[in-house]
């Protein structure tokens, strides 16, 4: 199976919506401030849910909040 | 380091502590001066049915001293953050590697009673077990937060 890279946009996406602070990020998702800071820092995952919450919060497509690579084959999809 | 890895830390901190107390005045009140209990089964009967209630109300006072610490030293951190998928997701895999090490020391009481050990070698390897087992719990769940899952 390919590895695959995650990254997200969700630091600038947050300066984008008025300097949005992590806090009100996670008050809006749902979740706690430190999985917002673990997703931010590449730390965590989301589940498919927790994210296309986050786009609907930025009211972004998916694609517009993260984006992925597959190792193996250096080829990149966004 | 977060609310949620101070928890843990302290939750660490005070089951080691209370374990090695328990261990430590079981052993000198009872053991030391006759070896012999160690075959009673109702005494280690006993001294697990006494061992859970004050582990549990010992962490339970912890928790308590320690939120009230926090609030005063720390008053604009949240206490009780939600706990979201990620929490769960970290719970859950701490959890599987610490009840793979509950079976493996399962096991090896198991075997200490088939080699024909003393009963006494069972009881210590199955609660030694029981308490690496939750540490390596508590330790996971540190290790998971800390670099991610």
């Amino acid at each position: 199976m390919a590895k695959i890279n995650i990254t997200n946009n969700i630091r600038t996406l947050r300066f984008f919506a008025n300097e949005m602070t992590q806090q009100e990020l996670a008050e809006k998702t749902g979740v706690s401030r430190q999985t917002i800071v673990a997703i931010e820092n590449g730390k965590y995952f989301p589940s498919l849910e927790l994210a296309f919450m986050i786009a609907h919060t930025f009211e972004k497509p998916l694609d517009a909040v993260f984006s992925f690579e597959i190792i193996n084959d250096k080829k990149k999809k966004k | 380091m977060d609310i949620k890895e101070k928890r843990i830390l302290v939750s660490l901190v005070g089951s080691v502590v209370v374990m090695l107390f328990y261990a430590w005045y079981i052993y000198s009140r009872y053991i030391a001066g006759n070896p012999d209990i160690l075959n009673d089964f109702r005494f280690w009967g006993r001294s697990f049915l006494i061992l859970i209630p004050i582990a549990i109300g010992i962490q339970i006072l912890i928790h308590i001293i320690f939120a009230i610490i926090i609030h005063i030293l720390w008053k604009g951190e949240d206490i009780d953050p939600i706990e979201d998928e990620r929490d769960k997701l970290i719970e859950l895999k701490a959890i599987k590697i610490s009840h793979y090490i509950f079976i493996v020391g399962f096991m090896l009481a198991m075997g200490s009673l088939a080699l024909g050990m003393q009963p006494w070698v069972m009881f210590v390897v199955l609660i030694s077990s029981g308490f690496v087992a939750s540490t390596v719990n508590e330790l996971f769940r540190l290790y998971y937060y800390r670099k991610g899952v």
